[in-house]
C-alpha cells in the first residue's frame, strides 16, 4: 500500500508542521483530495493526495513537525500491493530514455518496476535537491583506492573546519603534523590541544584527570543527621516530610517552533530594540456598559445581529483616540533612521488560538462605522479561534489591543507588537466601589470600574503624548457620548 | 458615523481607483491610473461578465465580423478547450502539491486570454511564450505531459519547438520578445508575408506578462518591430500582479497605450472574454501577415492563483480584490452563454467533464511515470555541433559517475 511522503510544497523547505488531517482511517478518498493541511515557514498549505483508496493509517500526528520526505499516511489503493505503477510513483530505469531526446521519456514496456533497484524517492522535487542526490553514494573500491593513491602523491592537505584552521593558525600549528583521532581523518580541535600538550596526554589520561571526586558521604544527607545536636527539645515528634509520589515525568520538553517559535522572536525583538514604558488608570465605565447593554437590545441600533461588547467600544474609542493623538501610531525605523506616520489604522487584536497568540488586524479600522468594526472583529475572532489566521490578516498593524480582562486579571505590562509602537491592555471590568458625586454630595456607590494600560516606544512617544492618549481612551469609555464631539 | 459605509468590494476599489472613478485626492507621486478590476471604455469585448452579448460599440465592432465566422462547432471547441485547459492546470498544480513536480506556475484565470490568441493563430503562425502559457500550447498541440516533465525537470525543455511551432518557455522575464522579432525579420526575409496565400503569410505571436513590459528586452523588442515593421503581435497577458508588484509599480500608463509611442496600434482586450481575445488576436495576426507591422494586445485578466506554487498570494493582495475577480471567471461566462444560446447542454457538458477526468488521469500517469533521463543527456544540446569543452566536461561527468558502486 502507498504511503504519501510529506512533500516539499515551496522551494527547498525542510519540514512542516501537521496543522489538520481532513480525514481519518477508514476514510475513502479519490485523487487530488486534499487530506491534509500543514504549516510551513511560509504559509499553510493544503495537500492533495495522489491516489484513490481508503486510509488504513495516519503516521504524522496533528502539532508534529514532519521532515519532507517522510511518510505521513497510508493508503489501501485497492491493488493489494499498491505496486500498480499506473498510480504509484516508481523507479523507472534511466536506460528507456536514451532514445527519447528532449521529449517526454517514453515509460519502459514492463512498467518499470523491475530491475531492483531501490524506489526513488518520489515526493522530494522541490528548487532544492532531491534526496538521493544528497546522501553520499558509495565509490567503488577500485576508484577510491586510485583517489587514495592520487591522494598521497600530492602534497597532503590536512582536512579541518574552518574554526579549528583558525585555531590552528593562531597557536602556530601545522596542521599537517597532527594526527586525527577522529575515523574520517579530519582534524578535530581536540586534537590541536593534544598536539599542542605535546601530544603525551592520551585520551584515557585526559578522562581520568576529568574524574574530580564526588561526594562520597551520601549517608549525611538522609534521616539519622537530621536533629542536630543543640536543637530544642520542645516539641516531642519532629517534622516527618509527607510521602509524596507524583505520577508522570517530573519535566516535559517541547520542541519551540511554529506559532510559539514566532511569539517568541517578536517579543525578544520588540521588548530590547524598544524601550517600553507604560502608563496606567483606572476608569469608570458604567456608561459604556450602559451603552453596550442598549445596542444589544434596542433594535433600533441595528446592532443586535452581531456581536457588541466593551472590546467593541474600546476598539472604536482606539481609533478616536489616535485621531486625537496620530503620533500613538507611528513607528521607528531604525534601518532608515525616520519615523513613519501611519494615516490609517490597522488595528490588531492580540488572540489566543489553539496554535498560540497570534494577532490578527482589521485594516482601515478607522475608515468603519460601528457595525461594520463589530461584523470585522467577529470575523478576526471566529478566524483566529478556529486557526486559519493567514499571514496577511497579521501584517500591517499599526496599534494593538490585548483584552487579558477576559482571564479576569486587571491589568498588565504589555509589550509592544513588533511594527508598532503601542499596545493596550484591557482588563477585567468588575463592580467596585466608586466616588460618585451628585449634587455636590460626595457618595460611594458601586459602579463599573475597569482599568485600562498603555505600553508605548519612547523613542518617538515622550511621556506627554502617552498620556493624553491614555486619558482620551480612558475619557471615551467613562462617557462615549464623547465620541460625537471628537467623532 | 461620518465615514461612509463601505463593502469590502467598495474597500478594494477605493484602494485602486479605476480610469473612469479615479481618486479624488491622487497625489503627486501616485500613478494617475490603477485599473484593478475595470478595464475602462477602450477595452474590447463581447461577452460580459454575466455571460450576455455585449451589443456592438465603436469599440467592438471592428472585430465583430471575426465572430461572425465563429460556427457553433468552433463555440463548443472555445469552451471546451477553456475546461481542458483549466483541467491540466489544476492538475500540474496537485501533481507539484504531491512532490512530483519542482514547480507549476498556475494560469487559473487566464484561460480565455489564452485559448482566444491560441485558436486565432494558424499552423504556420509561431508563438513564443513566457512559462504560463500553457493554454497556447494546448491549442498549439503541445501535449501537456511535455510541459509537466520540464517542470519536473526531466529535460531541458520539453518539446521540439518547431513540431508545433511553439517555442521552448522561457523563464527570463520578457527574453522571448526578442527572439520572437527576431524570428519575424527572419519570416520577412524568406518572403512569407504579404503573398497572398493563406497558407504561407505568416505572423508571430510574443506572450508575456504586465512585469514583463519592465524589461528591457521588451522594450527593444517593440523598437525593433517598429522599425522593421515585422510580422509580429505582442501579447501581453496584464494579469495585475507581477509576482507581489502590482500595475501601479510596473506603469502609468497601461500597455495597450504604450504601442502609440513605438510607433503601432495598441488594444486593450477583455482576457476573461474569449470570444473577444480571440476576435482582437485575429484580427492583428491578419494585420501582420499582410505586412502591415505589429500590433500590441493587451489582454486584460487576473492571475487568481499564486505566481507558482512556491508563492503565497495572501502576503500581499487582500482577497476582496480576488473575490470581485471570480465573478468575471471566463469559463463561466462563456459556459452560461452557450448554454442560453442552446449551443451547448447539460450533456455535452457532462461529456467534456469526463474528457476532463481522462485527460487528467493520462497526464498524470505519465507524469508519475516519467524516467529520470541519463546524465549524458544534459550535455548533449549545450551546443548543436560538437564542442571540446562540453565533450571534456561530459567525459569527465560520466567517468565520476562510473565511480560509484551502485
Amino acid at each position: 500500500m502507498p504511503e504519501f511522503k510529506l512533500p516539499d510544497p515551496g522551494e527547498g523547505l525542510v519540514e512542516a508542521t501537521i496543522i489538520q488531517w481532513k480525514v481519518g482511517v477508514g476514510d475513502t478518498v479519490r485523487t487530488n483530495d486534499i487530506v491534509v493541511e500543514v504549516e510551513t515557514a511560509k504559509s499553510l498549505v493544503e495537500l492533495p493526495i495522489p491516489w484513490d483508496g481508503t486510509v488504513t493509517q495516519i503516521l504524522a500526528q496533528e502539532g508534529q513537525e514532519v521532515e519532507v520526505g517522510t511518510p505521513i499516511i497510508v493508503i489501501d489503493t485497492g491493488d493489494g500491493g499498491g505496486a500498480d505503477a499506473g498510480t504509484t510513483p516508481e523507479d523507472v530505469t534511466d536506460a528507456a530514455t536514451a532514445a527519447s531526446d528532449d521529449l517526454v521519456p517514453t515509460p519502459p514496456a514492463d512498467g518499470g518496476a523491475g530491475d531492483g533497484k531501490p524506489a526513488r524517492e518520489a515526493v522530494l522535487v522541490g528548487y532544492g535537491a532531491i534526496e538521493s542526490s544528497t546522501t553520499r553514494r558509495r565509490r567503488r573500491g577500485a576508484a577510491s583506492a586510485a583517489e587514495e593513491a592520487q591522494d598521497a602523491a600530492a602534497p597532503r592537505r590536512a582536512k579541518a573546519a574552518p574554526p579549528v584552521r583558525k585555531y590552528a593558525k593562531d597557536k602556530g600549528v601545522d596542521l599537517t603534523q597532527v594526527t586525527p583521532s577522529r575515523e574520517d581523518g579530519v582534524v578535530t580541535r581536540a586534537d590541536v590541544d593534544r598536539f599542542l600538550a605535546g601530544g603525551a596526554a592520551s585520551a584515557s589520561a585526559q578522562h581520568a584527570a576529568a574524574e574530580v571526586a564526588v561526594p562520597a558521604e551520601q549517608g549525611a544527607a538522609t534521616g539519622q543527621a537530621a536533629a542536630p545536636a543543640g536543637a530544642p527539645q520542645a516539641s516531642a515528634t519532629p517534622y516527618q516530610r509527607p510521602t509524596l509520589s507524583r505520577s508522570g515525568e517530573r519535566e516535559e520538553r517541547t520542541d519551540v517552533k511554529g506559532v510559539t517559535k514566532m511569539m517568541a522572536q517578536a517579543m525578544v525583538s520588540s521588548k530590547f530594540s524598544a524601550p517600553h514604558v507604560t502608563e496606567f488608570v483606572t476608569v469608570d465605565v458604567t456608561r459604556t456598559m450602559e451603552l453596550v447593554e442598549r445596542l444589544k437590545t434596542d433594535r433600533s441600533y441595528g446592532m443586535t445581529d452581531v456581536k457588541v461588547s466593551p472590546l467593541l467600544v474600546l476598539a472604536k474609542a482606539m481609533c478616536l483616540a489616535v485621531r486625537r493623538n496620530p503620533g500613538m501610531n507611528a513607528v521607528w525605523d531604525e534601518a532608515a533612521q525616520q519615523i513613519v506616520q501611519r494615516n490609517y489604522v490597522n488595528l490588531g487584536i492580540a488572540a489566543a488560538t489553539p496554535r498560540g497568540l497570534v494577532v490578527p488586524n482589521i485594516k482601515d479600522a478607522d475608515l468603519m462605522d460601528l457595525r461594520q468594526l463589530a461584523e470585522a472583529l467577529g470575523d478576526l475572532v471566529s478566524t483566529a479561534r478556529a486557526g486559519r489566521t493567514q499571514p496577511a490578516d497579521m501584517s500591517g498593524g499599526t496599534i494593538t489591543i490585548t483584552n487579558v480582562g477576559v482571564f479576569g486579571v486587571d491589568t498588565g505590562t504589555p509589550i509592544i507588537n513588533p511594527g508598532e509602537s503601542a499596545i493596550v491592555a484591557f482588563g477585567a471590568v468588575r463592580r467596585m466601589p466608586w466616588v460618585v458625586q451628585t449634587d455636590g454630595v460626595e457618595q460611594i456607590v458601586p459602579r463599573w470600574v475597569t482599568q485600562l494600560a498603555v505600553s508605548f516606544d519612547h523613542r518617538l512617544i515622550d511621556g506627554e503624548l502617552g498620556s493624553m492618549f491614555l486619558a482620551d481612551l480612558a475619557a471615551l469609555l467613562e462617557d462615549p457620548s464623547r465620541a460625537l464631539v471628537w467623532g | 458615523m461620518k465615514e461612509p459605509a463601505l463593502s469590502d468590494e467598495e474597500v478594494a476599489r477605493s484602494a485602486a481607483p479605476t480610469a473612469t472613478g479615479g481618486s479624488p485626492a491622487r497625489g503627486l507621486h501616485e500613478p494617475p491610473e490603477r485599473d484593478m478590476t475595470d478595464g475602462g471604455p477602450d477595452m474590447v469585448q463581447f461577452l460580459a461578465a454575466d455571460g450576455t452579448r455585449v451589443p456592438l460599440t465603436d469599440v467592438n465592432s471592428p472585430y465583430a465580423a471575426y465572430l461572425d465566422e465563429l460556427d457553433e462547432e468552433a463555440m463548443r471547441g472555445m469552451l471546451r478547450d477553456l475546461i481542458l485547459v483549466r483541467r491540466v492546470d489544476s492538475e500540474g498544480f496537485a501533481l507539484q502539491r504531491q512532490g512530483e513536480l519542482g514547480l507549476w506556475p498556475s494560469l487559473l484565470g487566464q484561460e480565455a486570454a489564452q485559448v482566444g490568441p491560441g485558436r486565432a493563430m494558424r499552423p504556420q503562425d509561431y508563438a513564443f511564450p513566457g512559462y504560463r502559457e500553457h493554454g497556447v500550447a494546448w491549442c498549439k498541440g503541445v501535449p501537456p505531459e511535455n510541459l509537466l516533465g520540464m517542470f519536473r525537470g526531466v529535460n531541458h525543455g520539453g518539446w521540439d519547438s518547431n513540431e508545433n511551432n511553439f517555442h521552448l518557455y522561457t523563464i527570463v522575464i520578457g527574453n522571448q520578445m526578442l527572439h520572437a522579432v527576431g524570428y519575424a525579420m527572419g519570416v520577412q526575409r524568406d518572403g512569407d508575408v504579404a503573398t497572398g496565400d493563406p497558407e504561407r503569410d505568416t505572423a508571430v505571436m510574443a506572450f508575456t506578462g504586465d512585469g514583463g513590459t519592465s524589461q528591457g528586452d521588451y522594450n527593444e523588442a517593440l523598437v525593433f518591430a517598429a522599425v522593421a515593421n515585422a510580422p509580429v503581435v505582442f501579447y501581453v497577458q496584464n494579469n495585475h500582479w507581477a509576482i507581489s508588484e502590482p500595475n501601479d509599480r510596473q506603469f502609468r500608463v497601461p500597455p495597450y497605450r504604450r504601442a502609440d509611442g513605438f510607433g503601432f496600434p495598441g488594444v486593450r482586450v477583455d482576457g476573461n472574454d474569449v470570444l473577444a481575445s480571440y476576435a482582437v488576436s485575429r484580427a492583428a495576426l491578419e494585420r501582420a501577415r499582410g505586412g502591415e507591422g505589429p500590433t500590441l494586445i493587451e489582454a486584460f485578466t487576473y492571475r487568481m492563483g499564486a505566481h507558482t506554487t512556491s508563492d503565497d498570494p495572501t502576503k500581499y493582495r487582500i482577497s476582496a480584490e480576488v473575490d470581485i475577480w471570480k465573478k468575471k471567471d471566463p469559463i463561466d461566462r462563456m459556459r452560461t452563454y452557450l448554454l442560453a444560446e442552446g449551443i451547448v447542454d447539460q450533456a455535452w457538458l457532462d461529456g467534456v467533464e469526463a474528457e476532463a477526468d481522462e485527460l487528467a488521469r493520462r497526464i498524470r500517469q505519465a507524469c508519475q511515470t516519467m524516467p529520470n533521463p541519463p546524465h549524458e543527456e544534459m550535455f548533449e544540446h549545450v551546443y548543436a555541433d560538437a564542442h571540446p569543452l562540453v565533450a571534456r566536461e561530459a567525459a569527465e561527468f560520466a567517468a565520476y559517475q562510473a565511480g560509484f558502486e551502485d
